[in-house]
């Protein structure tokens, strides 16, 4: 048993059930309780969806327990194939029903004999595996089920397209960003002279998949989504791929150049060096920010990031490599794959956290006292308590990462973005240093109040005249690092001495 | 409904047990929480419910947390660890950290289906932590949605205690509660106030609301001479009420119906079977009820209805004459429909997920006369309806409104349908006479929306035949 506040990564059935429902037609028969089918909430709330989730549950009650649930299983399998028509249907337990272990896939096999349309049951341990590992097996399953169906009926094409061609995978439903990063890669792809071959699931029809073998590569954006699909595909096809993320500046020209090799070696011939540089230099405005007076000033501040591995990865190297910023900590909840994401950021920051436990990573957080953060909606709310900015970056989704307006955080409009949620975070950028020059401008606030119930400390009259001269944005934090400082001395009393004391000692 | 069709003369019930949507009744973590300040909530179940509180239910953890996850892994599912021992560890841990007045322990599908004995561990584990545990079995294979409530209230009776504290000086306190009131005050100030009451046997209500409607529902009873000796939950779980043999009880929810039992069982209290305090009309015959159990004669009433019926007018002018379709939810359903039916709303369907028709009996038969003096006719009452064939219901019908669970909410809007979600009469304030304006404000929302937005041509958002 776990004690938990806070899950940054869902449940198995909500990953396989985020995959099933991005594709167009496809239906899931959730075998579950009441009330676990909370999935068709999230995706018509959070993501806005206009239409009715394909999502059914087959509803386990006392009476079904009682008696078995083969017959209404298989009931609603048929039932909504014939309903709805779907070419594919998807069965999933969900953890309660998982332990009931029936045997679904026996409910499978007999509804496939009435139903017109496929019908799998999602391979997934739901104790063993979260959402991604499960979203990412189940995409996998697909592609390798309507494969092998293609290849039985002698479907499977032989030829590859005749211009370079590409399968984006990994896009889905209540993914973060990701119909924005989508539409910006297909528009990076357009500029690049690559046809899309298909997108994979968001949208895809599973007629698609047998032909996913004539694009002349896969391009894997999300380090969490995708790449089971296309190790099998570079399996069964010798169809290369590629899983650099392009997002920042300098991983987007490494991810193009990588797509360059793999084009060149299938016998195109292809030179994106212009285009990275003219993108590099003129259309993205992020380099230029790096260039630019206000990125000076964030010289050296200290960040925190944490996320899932795609995006925390991503932004490490960015604040670290592009921004000159310091990255006190990089963290991952994607425990599964930590040793990839130790050696991508290894180099760009002080410490490596890898845990899904949100205390963790907030008592990080309280001790680093970082300007600013860049973590998922929990370190939002940390940051908030704290007083420390912070860039929302990564799932759990939360309906503000569905912003209507266009904001991608792949390519090179995403590199816009980004800079964007960067300088935003930041508390005040420029205006921070003017203040430093010019002393501040809201020193007429009181602080006065609570600081003696918060600590046992007592502040002197000049002392906390002098902490109100502090500019209200970074006074917490120099209130806090005094008091740390008096408590380290045995100080009782903190002047206006010791206060400056206290601001050489840790050299601010 | 076509004209060979015969007005039902009585209500009608089916039960299509169907594949519906609802929240999993362990969702009353996000309001019983907060209402009960010293308490914590231990949800032990899996990743799943988590997740559901965490993301459906938007229920953010803060600073000091007082409600947790005991997430349930491999190795308990398998029985290789020892359920005591893990919930020894974990609520010892929540001691340590929090120091509530109570664990209360919400079991949910998965302790049901690996039998996991949490009544049994629980007055052990009791006595070792040494902090109350309150066991309540919010499960989704027997409850659904706000039927949890009922459960941890349920659970919660038995911890009521049958006398009142013995105070040497005040015999009058009956218990925490009035002591907590009459703190500071005077004695003769307390014997003045105690007079203001008529004699009647002791009366607890239940169902957890908002303290402000507490203090209403509480002031409303007093106008009418009626003291209300505690509340069920309290705000505070060490000043839960007295409960004793023959302690009067009534609901002010209709899903309390387990409540309702235990307390007639186990406690030996007298139900008084009501309407439920919502809106102006069952706000009335709710405290009717109670003054006639009690040989009261209720004072000013009618008028006090009225006053509040001239106030809504406003909102009555914009859904007189409208049709509503309950697709079933939080089991308000039955109150809800019978208010906008005297509001002049006709009812073409109440889904709901669970029906106690003794426990709804005598707001059941206030539906029933509203129908009859409003000349509408009686609705269709469809428990654990399937929402796939009440989709095709709402297509074939096209109601003015349709009052949902959040699944369904959006794709509706975007074929023309106005729609409002069932869950917000959950968390709204809508008991009580003065709380009726808020009912309305829910109600008459979309079709405000629609005024402002009428002339724009944007009724349906879908490219194909709306296919529902």
């Amino acid at each position: 048993m776990k004690l938990a506040y806070w899950m940054y990564a869902g449940p198995a059935h909500i990953g396989t059930l985020r995959v099933a429902s991005s594709f167009k037609n496809v239906h899931a028969i959730m075998h579950a309780p009441l009330g676990d089918d909370y999935f068709n909430v999230m995706r018509s709330m959070l993501e806005r969806e206009r239409n009715f989730t394909p999502v059914t549950t087959s509803v386990v009650d006392r009476n079904v327990l009682a008696r078995g649930s083969q017959e209404k299983v298989v009931d609603n399998i048929t039932r909504k194939d014939a309903e709805e028509h779907p070419d594919l249907i998807v069965l999933t337990p969900t953890c309660t029903s998982s332990i009931l272990q029936e045997d679904l896939q026996n409910f499978v096999e007999r509804a496939q004999l009435d139903a017109k349309g496929d019908v799998i049951l999602a391979d997934v341990n739901h104790y063993r595996v979260n959402e991604l590992q499960a979203g990412d097996r189940t995409l996998q399953q697909i592609v390798q089920f309507y494969t092998d169906k293609a290849r039985k009926r002698g479907e499977l094409p032989t030829e590859k397209t005749a211009t370079p061609s590409v399968n984006i995978l990994g896009i889905s439903t209540l993914g973060f960003h990701n119909q924005h990063d989508c539409t910006e890669l297909k528009r990076l792809m357009a500029d690049l002279g690559i046809t899309v071959n298909a997108v994979l699931p968001e949208g895809a029809s599973v007629h698609e998949i047998k032909n996913l073998s004539r694009a002349w590569f896969n391009l894997v954006p999300y380090r969490e989504l995708g790449l089971m699909s296309a190790t099998y595909l570079q399996e069964q096809f010798n169809q290369p791929y590629v899983d650099i993320t392009p997002m920042g500046v300098v991983e987007t020209a490494r991810c193009l150049r990588q797509i360059q090799k793999v084009l060149n070696e299938q016998g195109a011939a292809v030179d994106y060096e212009a285009f990275i540089e003219e993108q590099t230099l003129h259309v993205s405005q992020a380099a230029w920010f790096s260039r630019s007076i206000d990125c000076q000033n964030l010289t050296g501040k200290k960040a925190v990031v944490f996320g899932d591995n795609t995006h925390a990865a991503a932004m490490t190297k960015i604040l670290a490599r592009e921004m000159g910023i310091r990255v006190v900590l990089a963290g991952t909840y994607c425990k599964a794959d930590a040793d990839w994401f130790r050696e991508q950021v290894v180099d760009f920051c002080d410490e490596v956290l890898v845990s899904d436990d949100n205390g963790a990573i907030g008592d990080a957080i309280a001790r680093l006292e970082p300007a600013a953060i860049f973590g998922t909606q929990m370190e939002r709310h940390v940051g908030k308590r704290l007083d420390i900015p912070c860039g929302v970056i990564a799932a759990p989704i939360h309906i503000q990462n569905f912003p209507i307006g266009y904001k991608p955080f792949m390519g090179y409009e995403g590199t816009n973005q980004i800079t964007d949620l960067v300088y935003n975070s930041f508390t005040l950028g420029m205006e921070d240093h003017l203040l430093e020059i010019f002393g501040g401008h809201d020193t007429k606030e009181s602080i006065t109040k609570g600081i003696s119930a918060e600590s046992d400390l007592g502040w002197s009259k000049d002392g906390l005249t002098e902490l109100n001269k502090i500019p209200g944005f970074v006074r917490g934090k120099v209130k806090r690092n005094t008091e740390k400082f008096a408590r380290d001395r045995g100080i009782e009393q903190i002047t206006a001495e010791v206060l400056y004391a206290a601001k050489e000692a840790v050299g601010a | 409904m076509t004209l060979a069709t015969p007005q039902p003369q009585a209500l009608n019930f089916d039960c299509e047990t169907g594949n519906y949507h609802t929240f999993c009744p362990i969702s009353c973590v996000a309001w019983l929480y907060q209402k009960i300040e010293d308490s914590f909530f231990l949800v032990i179940g899996t990743k799943t419910c988590g997740y559901f509180l965490q993301n459906a239910m938007g229920v953010m953890i803060f600073a000091e947390p007082r409600y947790a996850m005991a997430e349930l892994e491999e190795g308990d599912i398998s029985a290789q660890l020892n359920d005591y021992e893990e919930l020894k560890r974990l609520c010892t841990q929540i001691k340590r950290d929090r120091n509530p007045s109570v664990i209360v322990w919400i079991g949910t599908c998965t302790t049901e289906i690996i039998k996991m004995d949490l009544e049994g561990l629980a007055p052990k584990l009791e006595q070792e932590v040494g902090i109350p545990i309150v066991v309540a079995r919010a499960n989704g294979l027997d409850y659904a949605f706000t039927q949890g409530e009922d459960t941890v209230l349920a659970a919660m009776a038995h911890r009521c205690p049958s006398k009142a504290p013995v105070a040497d000086t005040e015999k009058e306190e009956r218990n925490a509660i009035s002591r907590l009131l009459n703190f500071g005050r005077k004695q003769e100030d307390v014997k003045a106030e105690e007079s203001e009451y008529a004699d009647h046997p002791p009366l607890v209500l239940f169902g957890s609301l908002p303290d402000p409607v507490v203090t209403q529902l509480t002031l409303e009873l007093k106008k009418q001479g009626i003291k209300v000796s505690g509340w069920l939950p309290a705000k505070r779980f060490t000043e839960l009420p007295v409960i004793e043999e023959g302690t009067y009880v009534v609901g002010v929810n209709p899903f309390l119906s387990h409540t309702a039992t235990t307390l007639m069982r186990r406690r030996k209290c007298t139900l008084i079977n009501a309407p439920f305090p919502i809106g102006p009309d069952g706000t009335r015959a709710w405290i009717e009820k109670i003054c006639s159990v009690f040989n009261i004669q209720p004072k000013g009433l009618a008028e006090r209805e009225q006053q509040v019926w001239a106030s809504l007018e406003d909102y009555l002018q914009l859904i007189r004459g409208k049709s509503v379709f309950f697709m079933g939810d939080n089991l308000l359903e039955i109150s809800l429909a019978r208010f906008l039916v005297r509001c002049g709303m006709t009812v073409s369907e109440i889904g709901i997920p669970y029906m106690d028709k003794r426990y709804q009996k005598a707001e059941l038969a206030l539906l029933e006369q509203t129908c009859h003096e409003m000349g509408v006719p009686l609705p269709n009452i469809v428990e654990k309806p399937d929402n796939y064939n009440q989709l095709q219901r709402i297509n074939d019908s096209h109601p003015d409104l349709v009052i949902t669970g959040m699944a369904h909410a959006n794709p509706l809007e975007a074929r023309g349908i106005n729609t409002k979600w069932s869950v917000e009469f959950t968390f709204a304030q809508i008991h009580g006479f003065t709380n009726a304006r808020d009912i309305l404000e829910l109600v008459t929302r979309p079709l405000r929306r629609n005024n402002s937005l009428k002339d724009l041509g944007w009724s349906k958002l879908v490219k194909d035949e709306a296919k529902v």
